[in-house]
This record gives structure tokens, C-alpha cells and sequence, in this order.
């Protein structure tokens, strides 16, 4: 009998997630299909990962805020769930660096076959009973499973991400390198063409184009949330543009006005401040 | 002050199935009336078109209809009606307005009687209007020759009013301009502006669904249980 020569994967995508929205979610959805359609991979997990505060984006409201949000538009999702490591860090951390966290983590539960413990810690964190039920059935799959190796962690994004490497000053050479060569990109485009020709023009990109995977997203749906937020400064309804539960809580709690939408208005991004800072010492 | 004329939303259509995209086509149109400080929208109805009408791919009204309560369960302000769906051929749209119509204006002259729970106001309430509701998509086939009777876009448009909503790669303004019918009662034709381009076609919701592939947040988590447990679309050309 043959062994699956799958690689298992694990799909993370950092981001504001100012709010989470269906469009978000549909990235997973898409990004999973895709890659389980090679016959290559299995994708086996996937992580939101919200950045932390320290971002000092535009409009950016707290991270416990985002979390919650993103737990809400997960909680009946059989493999999506959200990771609160990145955004519990007091320091903005480089995308690089989150991919090697959750790499290093799978890597560690691989090695303990025993399964004793739940496969994700989260310390300090009371775990709802809904994900300790998740952690069950993934912990029985494990099981179950025939694996070779450990899961791999790859980096889930839109368009715009990729083309954001070529955004001077905002990415550091060999933590791109890092990202699509140690971990891979699954990109979602509705502009195959662009996304390819950005590719072709980066030596980087394509020196490890068989790392980058682009997923053409035949609908488009465009909910960003920018969109989002603007709608309800607006009093417009963003029904059905986000989860039922998400847009409850934004309206309990009120979140996202003209106020919220000032925050960290001049002050300058964390990766751009952290470039600045290295090239002055 | 004067006071907002309310309004009704009927959305005609295949609903095969209903997608997030339907829904939101209810929301903006509401937003848009809204924001005209004119109407205020009271209600929002969806109408899947009957069995009959020989469209590729069609299932069943019954399933169609399940599918737009469940997606509508959590809605506070529309429903579906199987009215046009249960008779025995296909009703013209302009009927399905003045079915509607008419069981509207019937409903509020029950209300107005012996009920005393309402505001009170001096002058009698404004009749309420009943708007057809659709994406520019179907302004755009007023054209076709032969698919709309010109009486009943007039009555349409006349009797009625339109709220139609943007769609990409459409130019709701053209088409009226295209129109003389629709120009002389372009008053009554309200074009609303979707902000976030959102193109949940069904055709791509059952093709996906044909070849295994998630639509997960396209439409509600009810309807696609709905459509797992009944085998919908679970293969493409059905007979």
C-alpha cells in the first residue's frame, strides 16, 4: 500500500484584519481548494494571525477587538482558527518571524507522538470549550494520519501583499528571501497576469517562483475592510459582507467611527520606523 | 415635516441558490432609499420565479424557497413568498408587482381599523409603495426584443418604481438614456451604487459546487448545509 506522499500544509495570513471580513475568509477557502486540487498537498490547518497594536496603522483598533472579531467569524470552522501569539508580542514583529514561530511550533508537537498535550499552547489564555473540541478532532486526525514529515507553514495573502515587496523601505531583502524561500506564498489574484509579470521582474520572486503559488479568484469581491469601515462611518449596512456575529459585535460595541479611523494619523508605520532606525546606526 | 413615503422591496429572480450577493442587494437599495430622505423601506421580499419558467438548471421551487428562508432567518426586515413559485405557469413580473401590490395595501387596511397601537397622525399614512428591486444586470434586458412587453415596463416603472443596483461591467444610466420609456420615468428609477464590488454569481456558486470546491461566505452556512443534505448542484448539465 502506498503512502501519501502529500505534504501536509498549514496556511497563516498576518494582517490587520481591521475588521475580518468574508473576503478574509474566502482566501482560506480558495487557498485550500487550490492546493489540495495539485494532489501535492494537504492542507491541514489554517491561522489568522491579527498584527499586534504595534503597527501604528492608520485606523488600527486594538488587537483584543480584532481577535475577538476573528474568533467570532472562525468559531464554525473546522480548520480555520486565530493565533494570538503575533499580536500579544509588545513589538511590531516581521511576518518572517511569525512564520518562523508557528513553523518552530509545529515542528516541536510533531516530535511528541504521544499527543499528551492539547497540539496548540496558549498560555494564559483561557481555551473557549469550542476550541478544546477542535483541538480533539485534530488531535484524533493526527492520529489517524499517515504523515512523512512535519506540516508545512506558508503564507497566505492577496495581491496586494505580494506587490507590497516592492514598496521601498517596507520589506528588508532577506526577509523576503526568507518568506518565499524557507516557507512559500499561496497568493489569491484576480490579476494572474500582474501578479506573474511583479514575479518575473524580482530576481528574489523568481528565483523561487515554484514557492509561489497564484490562485486566480474568478469572483471579485472586493470587501476590504476600508470599504468596511467607511460604510459604517456612513450608517451604511455591511450585512453579509462580514459573519452575522462579526458585524453584532462591531455594532455592541460601536467600534469604528471618524475617531477610530484618526488613530496613529501621523505616525509612522513600525517596519518603516524599524528601517529608519537600522539604516541610522 | 413631510413624512417618508414607505416602501416595499420585491426581488424577482431564480434565487438558484441565493447567494450573499442577493441579500445585499436588499441592504444597499434599503441604505440608498434611506439616504434620499424620501422613503423608508418597511420591508423586503424575494420572489423566486416558478418552475416553469424553463430556466437551465433550475431546481426545484421547493428547494429554492427553503434555501431564501434559511438564508433569510436571521434577517429582520425580508422574507420570501412561494406565491409566484406555487402557481401553476409563469407569472409575469409585472403580476408578481401587482399581486404583491395589492396584498400590501390589503394588509394596512386591516391594520388601520380597530388598532390603536400606532403613532397618531393627523393625515391619513402615505400609501405605501411596492419598488421592484434588481441589479442593473436586468434593466439591461428591457432591451431584448421580445422578453419585455413594452406595457409592462411602463406599468413597471410607472405604477411601480425600480431600484436597481450597480453591477460591474453595466451602465444603468445608458440603458435609460437607450429608453424612452424608461427616460420618462427615470424620476422613478433609483440607481444605487454597491461600494464594494461583490460578484457572487450563482451560475459560479453551482459550478463550484459541481466540481467540489467550497463556497464558504459566499452564501449563508444554513443554505449550504441545505444544498449538502439535498445533493443540489452536485453535478454540472443535470437533466
Amino acid at each position: 500500500m502506498e503512502n501519501s506522499e502529500k505534504t501536509e500544509v498549514v496556511l497563516l495570513a498576518c494582517g490587520s484584519f481591521n475588521p475580518i471580513t468574508n473576503m478574509h475568509l474566502r482566501l482560506f477557502e480558495l487557498a485550500k481548494d487550490y492546493m489540495n486540487g495539485t494532489g501535492k498537498y494537504e492542507v491541514i490547518k489554517g491561522i489568522i494571525s491579527p498584527v499586534g497594536d504595534a503597527y501604528k496603522k492608520k485606523g488600527l483598533i486594538s488587537a483584543h477587538h480584532r481577535v475577538t472579531m476573528a474568533e467570532l467569524a472562525t468559531e464554525n470552522s473546522e480548520w480555520l482558527e486565530v493565533d494570538t501569539w503575533e499580536s500579544r508580542q509588545q513589538d511590531w514583529v516581521e511576518t518572517a518571524s511569525v512564520l518562523r514561530h508557528h513553523q518552530e511550533k509545529l515542528e516541536a508537537s510533531s516530535c511528541d507522538h504521544q499527543q499528551d498535550s492539547p497540539v496548540l499552547e496558549r498560555p494564559g489564555r483561557k481555551r473557549k470549550w469550542a476550541e478544546q473540541r477542535q483541538d480533539f478532532s485534530q488531535k484524533k486526525s493526527l492520529e489517524q494520519r499517515k504523515t512523512k514529515g512535519v506540516p508545512k507553514v506558508k503564507l497566505l495573502c492577496g495581491a496586494d501583499f505580494l506587490e507590497s515587496f516592492g514598496v521601498p523601505n517596507l520589506w528588508k531583502g532577506e526577509d523576503i528571501t526568507k518568506i518565499v524561500g524557507d516557507y512559500g506564498l499561496i497568493c489569491i489574484t484576480r490579476a494572474g497576469n500582474d501578479a506573474q509579470k511583479f514575479i518575473y521582474e524580482s530576481d528574489v520572486l523568481w528565483k523561487h517562483q515554484n514557492n509561489i503559488h497564484l490562485v486566480n479568484e474568478w469572483i471579485t469581491n472586493d470587501i476590504s475592510s476600508t470599504k468596511i469601515r467607511r460604510a459604517l462611518r456612513r450608517g451604511q449596512s455591511i450585512r453579509y459582507l462580514v459573519p452575522d456575529l462579526v458585524q453584532e459585535y462591531i455594532e455592541k460595541h460601536s467600534l469604528y467611527s471618524s475617531e477610530s479611523e484618526e488613530r496613529n494619523v501621523g505616525v509612522i508605520l513600525a517596519p518603516l520606523q524599524r528601517k529608519t532606525a537600522e539604516a541610522d546606526t | 415635516m413631510k413624512s417618508r413615503i414607505p416602501v416595499v422591496l420585491l426581488a424577482c429572480g431564480s434565487f438558484n441558490p441565493i447567494t450573499n450577493m442577493h441579500l445585499r442587494l436588499f441592504e444597499v437599495a434599503r441604505d440608498h432609499l434611506h439616504q434620499t430622505g424620501r422613503y423608508q423601506v418597511i420591508g423586503g421580499i424575494i420572489s423566486p420565479v416558478n418552475d416553469n419558467y424553463g430556466k437551465k438548471d433550475l431546481v426545484a421551487a421547493r428547494h429554492r424557497v427553503a434555501m431564501a428562508r434559511l438564508a433569510l432567518q436571521t434577517s429582520d426586515w425580508i422574507q420570501v413568498d412561494p406565491w409566484e413559485s406555487e402557481q401553476v405557469q409563469w407569472t409575469e413580473t409585472v403580476k408578481v408587482l401587482r399581486h404583491h401590490h395589492s396584498k400590501l395595501l390589503r394588509s394596512l387596511s386591516r391594520k388601520e381599523g380597530p388598532d390603536q397601537g400606532k403613532v397618531d397622525s393627523p393625515a391619513p399614512a402615505a400609501v405605501p409603495e411596492l419598488k421592484l428591486l434588481c441589479g442593473a444586470d436586468v434593466l439591461k434586458t428591457f432591451q431584448t426584443p421580445n422578453l419585455w412587453k413594452d406595457t409592462h415596463i411602463q406599468e413597471i416603472v410607472e405604477k411601480f418604481g425600480l431600484v436597481c443596483v450597480d453591477r460591474a461591467g453595466h451602465d444603468p444610466k445608458g440603458y435609460i438614456l437607450g429608453s424612452p420609456i424608461l427616460q420618462r420615468y427615470q424620476d422613478n428609477i433609483h440607481l444605487a451604487r454597491e461600494p464594494v464590488q461583490n460578484e457572487i454569481s450563482a451560475t459560479y456558486i453551482r459550478r463550484a459546487l459541481g466540481q467540489g470546491q467550497s463556497v464558504k461566505y459566499l452564501l449563508p452556512d444554513a443554505v449550504i448545509a441545505y444544498i449538502k443534505e439535498h445533493d443540489l448542484y452536485a453535478s454540472l448539465g443535470e437533466e
